[in-house]
């Protein structure tokens, strides 16, 4: 058996959920609840599908307290991306509740509906117009029992601040904690929710700081290695030194003869548990263990040709014309090739959990974007019945696609059954980074032409490895096939796990398609961005392009102008994004200095225009990293790179300065922000 | 490899968040994981193990200190200050009240280091400059990108400080 996977890379649709007990809702006490279906949907015919096989199937939950707070139940995670700020905006707006009466459960699988993960920017696009629905929902229904209350006809009433009012005298009010009280009322939302007009919006829309910054500077903010249990023990676990490398021999009596060291010893699984870490440690060093030799044979140089090697059969993503006549109508072709090596998510807590046993329930905190699929995890891994095992997600200190893989959690759980005491799992650094399933090397070849007047003629794209999403290209081009390969059936492509790294396949396809255009721009003698204007129709694209010019004060030369000025443009997770960025090159080196960025960004309604500036903003330093510096180094399975000190991500000394525009679009619908400036 | 020695257990004194602090430990533990674990002070963070990433930043006698790479025996006697210690009778210390105001945070794992990181920096350097915050806060690493807002919040923290840390 493989001891890695490749992840899926592709979050392109949200799949339904398995059915739920619903029992495991009623037992939260009493309140206003407010069941609601899986959204997500691109059409209105997959909607009603998904409904119709999967009728009992809720992605959220909502309950309105006797207390007047808000409990919003999401098993969407916060890893830092502002999610649970920007929930509670949109469900407090469509309520008419003040944001901070809302709380936020996230990520418990026993409290919250199934969630398939937190990845794709999907979070606010999907999940937050389903809660949008459900607090219009919901403030129907308290408009309903206010009317029976106060005897009152529903249209004479109003809400706002978690109450509502008599409109023709405003002093006669209602809290909604008294309307609640005792009762419950649940209700399956109808497709009918109306949720509120732009021009109703108070809370969406405005900037608002995030809502779990106190905890966060006071350290009170509780990450999965931050909880602690009576009696728990800290795990180190001995690794391969390569990824491939079997355990050949091991001599467990160092470690067994220190004093309260636990060890553990099944199969080519060796672990070692104390009440503190450090000892944990310590106990780890003592161990004395021979490993075979890894059969991996590629390195961060020979990784492209092993992949070309092993590439399958292609997918068409998308076709239209007949290359060869667009060849034909060619009076120059470029033909490049695109490398991109693997890059690791490096977020700063490394992958931690704690798992406890308690009679047959297996509860684990993890630090996990995929909550649900972990406890399917384990219930696979370990043998536990589905309702025996429960996940909660503590804050996650960074994921970036990096944990939807959870090996340290079932690692956990195993031990904690093993030895019958709570187990803390909490990767070091190195370990991070040998088991980061890194965003995969790929290469893009394209092969483009121009007529004779600079016009694009044909456009032959083909990636290996990298994914589907963004290579579909935008511009017009008579001629154009876009292939997609993956690995060849029975051969292995990547020596170590590879998944979803912010914006996954999307930031290697935009590499490689904005860097042809630019090379085809230069060949033309034409000014990069004018050439890209030339080739798009009107519409979101050229106007995030335009907006990010007039903010750069950009001058058209042609290109290359020498002047350090790079652009690029593309589309991610519904969101159409420019970029503009002013560099200096030191021509000895190469050393490249990033000196100013601009980006304009069309994301449709931004419910929060704080969060989203900073998610670009966070985008742009860390796609410093990705586009000038991180390249994971390995060699015959050994992964080269294990700390900070070589692989190298963003500082404060390569901070430029950066200038986001966010197109006003409020009557769109919400897209996806996370993700989309990094591509 | 050889087995460790079991270490000569120790009686240290030194003051924690203001507070007289004794503790039986060997004195070769390193100082993260007795914060972490014997004092149950998990504000502190591990991030990398080898003083490259700061996030597990701690005060000692005001200078900002890695606690990855301090021993226990190393505070003896000395005034330690974690992220927990900051704040006084529930009220945010500037540096911390300019974070949250600012959004200088985003996972907020590396907050703790980045805010203490800043505090040993002005307290040396009321006034510092652009340039000056940017060379103490290098070695401070932040995956999450919030660096421009990091930047800003130590500026109008300073502000705030007057000097008078």
């Amino acid at each position: 058996m493989k001891d890695y996977r490749e992840l899926e890379m592709d979050f392109m649709d949200n799949v339904p959920s398995p059915q739920i007990d619903r029992r495991e809702f009623l037992k939260l006490g009493s309140g206003i609840f407010v069941l609601f279906t899986v959204g997500d949907f691109s059409t209105l015919a997959e909607a009603q599908q998904a409904q119709r096989s999967l009728p009992t199937d809720f992605n959220a939950f909502l309950r309105i307290g006797e207390d007047g707070r808000v409990s919003c139940y999401t098993g969407k995670i916060e890893m830092g991306q502002g999610v649970n700020t920007s929930l509670a905006q949109m469900i407090a707006d469509e309520l008419d509740v003040q944001p901070d009466v809302v709380d936020m459960v996230m990520g418990d699988t026993d409290l919250c509906p199934y969630d398939r993960g937190t990845f794709g920017s999907l979070t606010t696009r999907s999940f937050g117009q389903s809660l949008r629905a459900a607090g219009a929902e919901a403030r129907r229904v308290l408009l309903e029992l206010a009317s029976e209350q106060l005897k009152l006809p529903m249209e004479t009433l109003g809400t706002e601040n978690g109450q509502v009012f008599d409109k023709s005298n405003r002093n006669n009010r209602v809290p909604y904690a008294r309307l609640t009280q005792g009762k419950r009322i649940e209700r399956r939302l109808s497709q009918a929710a109306i949720k509120k007009m732009p021009s109703e919006f108070k809370v969406m829309n405005k900037p608002f700081n995030r809502r779990d910054g106190v905890e966060k500077v006071t350290g009170k903010a509780r990450y999965s290695a931050d909880i602690q249990l009576p009696g728990m023990l800290y795990a180190r676990i001995l690794r391969p030194p390569a990824h491939g490398a079997k355990l050949t021999g091991v001599d467990l009596s160092g470690a067994r003869k220190m004093k309260d060291v636990v060890v553990v010893h099944e199969g080519d699984f060796v672990a070692v548990l104390h009440k503190y870490p450090d000892v944990a440690e310590q106990a780890l060093s003592a161990i004395q263990s021979t490993f075979s030799t890894s059969p991996s044979q590629v390195d961060d140089r020979t990784i492209f040709d092993h992949l070309l090697s092993v590439a399958g059969p292609e997918q068409v993503v998308s076709k239209e014309g007949d290359l060869p006549t667009g060849e034909r109508a060619s009076k120059s072709v470029i033909e490049r090739t695109y490398l991109d090596g693997y890059k690791a998510h490096a977020p700063m807590e490394p992958h931690a959990a704690v798992a406890n046993l308690e009679g047959s329930k297996m509860t684990v905190w993890a630090s996990t974007q995929t909550p649900f699929p972990l406890k399917e995890e384990i219930v696979r891994e370990l043998g536990f019945s589905p309702k025996n095992v429960r996940v909660i997600t503590p804050y996650l200190g960074g994921g970036f696609g990096g944990k939807s893989r959870n090996l340290q959690a079932v690692e956990a759980a195993r031990l904690a059954k093993l030895t019958g005491k709570p187990v803390q799992v909490a990767w070091t650094r190195q370990e991070e980074f040998f088991y980061d399933a890194f965003r995969p090397a790929a290469v893009v070849k394209i092969r483009s032409g121009m007529t004779a007047s600079g016009a694009m003629s044909f456009w032959d794209y083909s990636v290996y490895f990298a994914g589907q999403r963004g290579s579909q290209h935008f511009y017009t081009i008579p001629h154009h096939s876009t292939r997609s390969f993956s690995a060849a059936p029975g051969k292995d492509a990547h020596p170590f796990a590879t998944g979803p790294w912010r914006a996954p396949a999307n930031n290697t396809n935009t590499f490689a398609r904005e860097s042809q255009i630019d090379i085809m721009a230069a060949e033309a003698g034409h000014d990069p961005l004018e050439f890209r204007l030339k080739h798009l129709p009107e519409g979101n694209m050229k106007e995030v392009l335009r907006a990010a010019a007039k903010k750069f004060g950009w001058k058209p030369a042609k290109g290359p102008s020498g002047r350090g000025y790079g652009i690029a443009c593309g589309m991610d997770a519904g969101t159409f994004v420019a970029t503009i960025a002013e560099v200096a090159v030191d021509k000895a080196t190469g050393d490249v200095k990033v000196k100013r960025v601009v980006c304009a960004q069309d994301m449709g309604l931004v419910v929060n225009p704080a969060g989203a500036t900073i998610q670009v903003e966070g985008c742009i330093m860390m796609g410093l990293g990705y586009a000038l510096k991180e390249d994971v180094r390995f060699k015959n399975g050994a992964i080269l790179d294990e700390n900070f000190d070589t692989y190298e991500i963003p500082l404060f000394s390569w901070l430029p300065k950066i200038e986001t525009v966010l197109m006003e679009k409020k009557e769109a619908d919400p897209q996806g922000g996370g993700e989309p400036a990094i591509i | 490899k050889t087995i460790p020695e079991a270490s000569m257990m120790e009686t240290i004194r030194f003051t924690l968040n203001n507070k007289p602090v004794t503790l039986t430990v060997e004195s070769d533990r390193l100082l993260l994981w007795v914060l972490r674990t014997d004092l149950s002070l998990t504000g502190t963070k591990y991030g990398c193990g080898v003083g490259l990433c700061g996030s597990c930043t701690v005060l000692v006698d005001k200078k900002a200190v890695r606690s990855c790479h301090t021993t226990i025996g190393d505070i003896k006697g000395k005034e330690v200050l974690t992220i927990e210690g900051l704040a006084t009778d529930g009220v945010l210390h500037p540096v911390q009240k300019a974070f949250v105001d600012h959004d200088a945070l985003q996972c907020g794992y590396c907050t703790p280091g980045m805010i203490l990181t800043a505090c040993s920096l002005l307290h040396e350097n009321p006034h510092p400059s652009s340039t000056d915050i940017i060379r103490e806060l290098d070695a401070n690493l932040c995956r999450c990108g919030a660096h421009t807002r990091i930047l800003e919040a130590v500026h109008a923290a300073s502000k705030e400080l007057k000097g008078g840390f």
